[in-house]
């Protein structure tokens, strides 16, 4: 007990604090339908609706828990229907032969690596909400990365799916790995093809370790809170007998830095990776310095699009408003406008390097991109990634869900377009008009396309019914009631870690003895 | 596995019970408030208790600490295995490519390290991943599904929103009277008797 200068009484000292609790509540009461101001003197809350730790388990372990909802059902029929079309194309190429998509010579790479750039990049957002923001402290991730997460493992499946379809003789696919094989062959580990195997095999590993091992904590509130035997046993046998000691806690914590740490030039290294496969070519349109940032940019403008296009209908859908909030929707959104930037600068930077290098057919190549046979594909380029993101410089359109959504739907519209033009603009015009051809997409091609978000919704579905969407322990941790307000905890003054949500929570200004709760 | 899962029960102050015949694993004590967790942790430091534990429903800023949680070696490991992905990858890359099966590509060299970095990154990450995982898990003696604390109803709720102080009865300090009395004075919600 410290001794007061002026004498002042315990009621005066009871009705401050019962101020300053009012004040707290009158500002949370303002924030909590809307949590987006930049003030910097406020520190937002992350979690509102005046959650606590048990209603924010029941509002999460709820979604799982609850009866299925008929809108699941009607979507779940649809993806399914979807993937039945891929198993289709896919089963009528493999039995066929690839001459039943539009490929033809020179346009050797055409749906199939479209589509496999367009997945694996959507793939990236998931990695980078979890790790780089991560590192970079960002606590309004624990609300997005759990799906983001799920979001990048089935945007992998989907596009690992493409390069073993697309090599024609799918049960060649073997040839890609090293395996010791009756030929005594070993694959050609200086052609960016191969590094592709390793950077996609690797970053697919990495983000189902990260995504499960994530989600153990939360599988163990699932299977603590089953009720049936047959989720018990299930639950049970994931969560790895999880049990929330403070020794399993710490090497936990560890774990995730330390993964986060490796996720990240991981993330990075991966659509460099795939765009070496372009870049090492030397055909006019590829052969260029700019590919690995200009893909990671891209791949990152992508996969959010992918995350908030997700984010949006899921937190309306299942009840997450409080947890997904909007201001995790407005990060997003800035996010989008700082990438679709890139993507832009990227494109700009490429053009005055073809006009700056004065190489004709490099030239030309540009020109024909925008003014050729397929301009069209282009110009919806141009305006789904470079000018439809500008628009998020209004706060009002990165609060509007609608406005919101539909500028992410174009975003990945315009993300699949880039890849079209960069592959098939430069495989139909390239060096000998003689040898020019242009691309048309069958019926197989389109199926395959429409098939892979089949699989892509399918799984996300199943994940959105039996697992738990949102990082609950996480979550938690960024809730003002995770955080101690007593100074003993905390003998280090000069402590910088981010206390969100502190304002609202007065409790450190009241005296609080550690001692005196418990003396006898 | 009962099949029948009890509701979480009222938080009362219960006086721990000995069930005959089943051996003794410690006392935990409940708790709904991480001052109070925080407090109480402190005290069973500094009554000199050993073997005990705190469980709680997400990591908790400061408590190792509090606990005395050395810091773990599972850095050192994934050092280790990363430098081995990466001498891996080296020697593979070498090996299949330089020697045991020379592939002449365009007149280049057979091993040079620019055109093996993407591959020497990859697997020292994967490596590195792989043994950060497992390495915790390993450590950390998981997965174990049985655990007798995971017969208290009251326990499952670590998962959720409280948080316990588990004293160990292998505990040099551990006696059952004193222990429950020393537990009761940290004013928790509920102490248990834990059984195997």
């Amino acid at each position: 007990m410290t001794t007061m200068a002026t004498p002042i009484s315990q009621a005066s000292l009871d009705s401050l604090v019962a101020e300053a609790k009012a004040k707290a509540a009158r500002i949370a009461a303002e924030h909590d339908s809307d949590n987006t101001s930049d003030d910097p003197r406020v520190r937002m809350p992350l979690v509102v609706g005046g959650k606590t730790f048990t209603t924010v388990t029941e509002n999460i372990a709820g979604v799982a828990e609850g009866p299925t909802p008929l809108g699941w059902y009607i979507a779940f029929v649809i993806a399914l229907s979807l993937l039945g079309l891929l198993g289709l194309c896919v089963n009528y190429l493999i039995l066929t032969g690839v001459g039943v998509w539009g490929n033809n010579i020179p346009v050797g790479w055409g749906f199939g690596i479209v589509n496999f750039v367009f997945w694996v990049g959507i793939g990236h957002a998931g990695t980078l909400i979890s790790a780089i923001l991560f590192l970079f402290r960002q606590n309004w991730r624990t609300g997005i990365n759990r799906f983001a997460e799920a979001m990048t493992i089935f945007a992998v499946v989907c596009a690992g799916m493409f390069p073993g379809i697309h090599v024609g003789r799918a049960w060649m696919a073997y040839y890609m790995f090293p395996i010791p094989n009756q030929m005594e062959m070993w694959p050609n580990f200086r052609s960016p093809l191969l590094w592709d195997v390793f950077a996609v095999g690797t970053y697919a590993t990495v983000s189902l370790l990260f995504w499960y091992v994530g989600m153990v904590p939360d599988l163990a509130t699932l299977r603590d809170r089953a009720k049936g035997t047959v989720r018990q046993i299930a639950y049970g046998i994931f969560a790895l007998g999880w049990n929330g000691s403070s020794r399993h806690w710490h090497r936990y914590e560890r774990m995730y830095l330390l993964l986060a740490a490796l996720a990240t030039p991981l993330v990075l290294s991966v659509h460099s990776v795939v765009s070496f496969d372009f870049a090492t070519a030397q055909l006019p349109g590829w052969h260029a310095t700019i590919f690995p940032p200009y893909f990671v940019a891209g791949a990152i403008f992508g996969g959010f699009a992918m995350v908030l296009c997700l984010a949006i209908p899921c937190r309306e859908f299942f009840g997450l408003k409080d947890i997904i909030t909007k201001r995790h929707l407005d990060n997003m959104g800035k996010i989008l406008l700082a990438t679709g930037m890139l993507v832009g600068y990227s494109y700009l930077c490429e053009a005055f390097i073809a006009w700056y290098g004065g190489n004709p057919i490099e030239q030309f190549t540009f020109k024909n991109r925008a003014f050729g046979p397929y301009a069209w594909a282009y110009w919806t380029m141009i305006w789904c990634n470079v000018l439809c993101p500008q628009f998020l410089w209004s706060s009002k359109i990165r609060k509007n869900l609608v406005a919101l959504f539909i500028v992410a739907t174009f975003a990945n519209i315009g993300m699949w377009f880039e890849r079209f033009v960069i592959i098939v603009t430069t495989l139909t015009r390239d060096f000998l008009p003689s040898s020019w051809h242009n691309f048309r997409p069958t019926w197989v091609d389109l199926g395959t396309l429409a098939g892979s978000f089949g699989l892509f919704f399918t799984l996300f579905l199943l994940f959105c019914r039996f697992l738990p969407m949102v990082a609950m322990a996480e979550v938690k941790t960024v809730m003002p009631q995770a955080h101690s307000h007593d100074p003993e905890a905390h003998p280090d003054t000069r402590r910088s870690d981010y206390r969100p949500d502190e304002h609202l929570n007065p409790d450190h200004a009241a005296p609080r003895g550690g001692g005196a709760v418990s003396a006898p | 596995m009962s099949s029948e899962v009890q509701e979480y029960p009222q938080a009362t102050m219960p006086v721990p019970e000995a069930p005959e015949g089943h051996a003794l694993v410690g006392f935990t004590a409940e708790f709904d408030d991480i001052d109070d967790v925080l407090n109480a942790a402190r005290k069973v430091r500094a009554s000199g208790y050993k073997v005990w534990d705190v469980h709680s429903p997400f990591p908790i800023h400061g408590i190792d600490a509090i606990i005395g949680i050395r810091p773990t070696i599972l850095p050192w490991m994934v050092l280790c295995a990363g430098c081995t992905g990466t001498t891996c990858a080296i020697l593979m890359q070498w090996w299949m490519n330089a020697y045991d099966y020379k592939l002449l590509i365009s007149g280049k060299p057979f091993f040079s390290l620019p055109a093996n970095i993407p591959i020497i990154f990859e697997l020292t990450v994967l490596f590195s991943a792989l043994t950060a995982v497992f390495g915790m898990l390993a450590l950390n003696r998981l997965p174990l599904l049985y655990n007798p604390l995971f017969k208290s109803a009251r326990f499952r709720r670590v998962t959720n929103d409280r948080f316990f102080v588990l004293i160990d009865s292998s505990d040099r300090l551990f006696d059952e009277t004193k222990t429950a009395e020393f537990l009761a004075s940290l004013n928790p919600l509920s102490i248990e008797r834990v059984v195997d």
